[in-house]
């Protein structure tokens, strides 16, 4: 199934001091497509996800060992520069959260950073993220208002267009919708849709219909292994492994 | 039925002996506040408001007295001012410093060298200004002011050495407000910053402190109440004379002018230093109002 990668990661291993966190990941994430992480809680698929644009760098006593490979280069090998790195790979996070400032500011914000001043190009910049994010028509006239006096839907939205607004290649969310009411969640998987046609999306849910409904591709792991990784359809259809079948019919979770 | 009557008897004397001790403190601060006004107005009618506010010769003891005190309010804003400017910014690094940037092993040392700064008594900061500040001031008042006519030389006791002191008492205060907030910062919120690609200190500049601006405000305005209400320390190192407030002046504090003056003044004179004692406690009823206010607003939104 697999004829180019965007992400390649070989033979990956991951420690918190003594806790051997993740074991021996070989994956292979396709470009353009939704891929989905999925297994029970402390499987370790979001430290997995964190691994790909070096989240867990920020993590004390983290050790990690193998490669990842964006478009064949390792962001693990020295001198990489990982505000480039994250750049490239944006994150959408459980939780939504927006920075206590105006929703323009939000989503200008990593433009800014990045060096970007003249106001045109910002303001082109936030309406194309907004809409790419599907949230401009709902908070058009309120740019200049404070992003946290929306709901939690709008806020998560907000996220994602802040995260487009850097131009990434792939986009990583990590539950991105566990926190949110069901007719939000449903705006944000039919986003998802849309998004994959520009990005690279991973995403981490603890939902499997969660992930049969967005996702192309669907890895699931447990208790740090990756257990199996295939088109969604065959991997709820006939999965292979007994314990990804145990999974996936409810016998445990 | 008795017991019940008994629980009943202790809840309503529990009951009036904590509201008599709320009384108390609300009596003690009405109380002090019409004292202050009752003494502090005499003297704006015996020496009249324009002549005692915005007077600035200060000959209480003259033949014909005069009570101008602008001098005075003028060095207390101005040396407050001065001090937090100082105060303020290492105050504000040293937080970022301790919460954000350095490893936990500095920050064990850090953290209560500065928890030790607050405790350390003011006549002991003033006794520093003057045997170290003090001499060095004086070495450089000789230096700028070697061909000067008009200045009088104080010796080295001057306003900046009292901004000096006065900003590294405010420290303690702006350092354990600020990080306590810095720390109260949701790790989200970093964590998004970081994943934009911004680096350490773009993450602090433009989004964990502007988080935490309210907390930091606080810190801020109590910064501002602890210079204009401190007494000892600067009476020491300030000289003393009732002057323009500029750098190399021997200056008058409201707080020094009470200090150093009530314990003789009398009649008129007397009156006078009430004023100023008023003048002071409007200064810092202000900044306690202010500090309210931040504090609300800080409860609602963010």
């Amino acid at each position: 199934m697999m004829e180019t990668a965007k992400i390649k990661v070989k033979k990956l291993n991951l420690y918190y001091g003594d806790n051997h966190a993740l074991k021996d990941i070989d994956i292979k994430i396709r470009p353009k497509a939704v891929t989905a992480f999925i297994g029970p809680s402390g499987c370790g698929k979001s430290t997995f996800l964190k691994t790909l644009n070096r989240m867990n760098d920020l993590v004390e006593n983290v050790k990690i060992e193998g490669e990842v490979l964006l478009d064949e280069k390792d962001i693990y090998a020295p001198g990489v520069d990982t505000t480039i790195l994250r750049k490239k790979v944006g994150m959408v996070f459980q939780q939504p959260n927006p920075f206590p400032m105006s929703i323009y500011d939000n989503i200008a914000y990593g433009p800014r950073i990045h060096g970007i001043k003249d106001k045109r190009k910002l303001d082109e910049i936030v309406e194309e993220s907004l809409r790419g994010a599907a949230i401009f028509d709902e908070v058009k006239d309120r740019l200049k208002k404070n992003a946290l006096g929306l709901s939690g839907g709008q806020q998560q939205r907000i996220c994602i267009a802040r995260a487009l607004a850097v131009c990434p290649e792939v986009l990583l969310m990590d539950e991105p919708t566990s926190a949110l009411d069901p007719i939000s969640t449903s705006k944000i998987e039919d986003l998802m849709e849309d998004l994959k046609k520009k990005y690279t999306v991973v995403i981490v849910t603890h939902n499997m219909q969660q992930a049969v409904r967005v996702a192309d591709d669907t890895a699931f792991f447990l208790l740090g292994e990756l257990i199996e990784f295939r088109e969604t359809k065959l991997l709820f259809s006939y999965p292979q492994d007994k314990r990804t079948e145990d999974y996936i019919t409810g016998r445990f979770g | 039925m008795k017991n019940k009557a008994k629980i009943n008897a202790v809840e309503k004397t529990a009951k009036s002996i904590f509201m008599i001790c709320a009384v108390i403190a609300i009596f003690a601060v009405c109380s002090i506040t019409i004292y202050m006004i009752a003494k502090g107005t005499p003297a704006l009618k015996s020496v009249g408001v324009l002549k005692l506010l915005f007077g600035t010769s200060w000959a209480p003891t003259a033949n014909e007295p005069a009570y101008g005190i602008l001098y005075i309010i003028l060095t207390s804003i101005v040396g407050t001012a001065a001090s937090v400017l100082i105060g303020v910014p290492v105050g504000l690094l040293t937080a970022v410093f301790l919460t954000e940037i350095s490893n936990k092993k500095l920050a064990a040392i850090v953290n209560p060298a500065i928890e030790l700064l607050a405790g350390i008594p003011s006549v002991i900061y003033g006794l520093l200004g003057l045997m170290l500040l003090n001499p060095f001031m004086y070495k450089m008042e000789k230096m700028i002011f070697e061909d000067s006519d008009t200045h009088k030389f104080t010796g080295g006791s001057n306003l900046i050495s009292a901004v000096i002191v006065l900003a590294i008492m405010i420290l303690p205060t702006v350092v354990n407000v600020s990080a306590s907030s810095l720390r109260a910062v949701s790790a989200n919120l970093r964590a998004a910053s970081y994943a934009l690609g911004a680096s350490k200190i773009q993450t602090v500049f433009k989004v964990t402190i502007p988080a935490a601006k309210s907390g930091i405000m606080t810190g801020v305005v109590l910064g501002i109440g602890r210079a204009l209400g401190e007494a000892m320390a600067i009476n020491m190192v300030a000289g003393g004379s009732v002057q323009i407030p500029l750098p190399f002046n021997s200056v008058r504090f409201l707080t020094t002018q009470l200090v150093s003056e009530m314990g003789y003044a009398e009649g008129v004179h007397r009156q006078v230093l009430f004023t100023v004692g008023l003048v002071l406690y409007i200064f810092i009823m202000v900044v306690n109002l202010v500090l309210q206010k931040l504090r609300k607003g800080a409860n609602t939104d963010e």
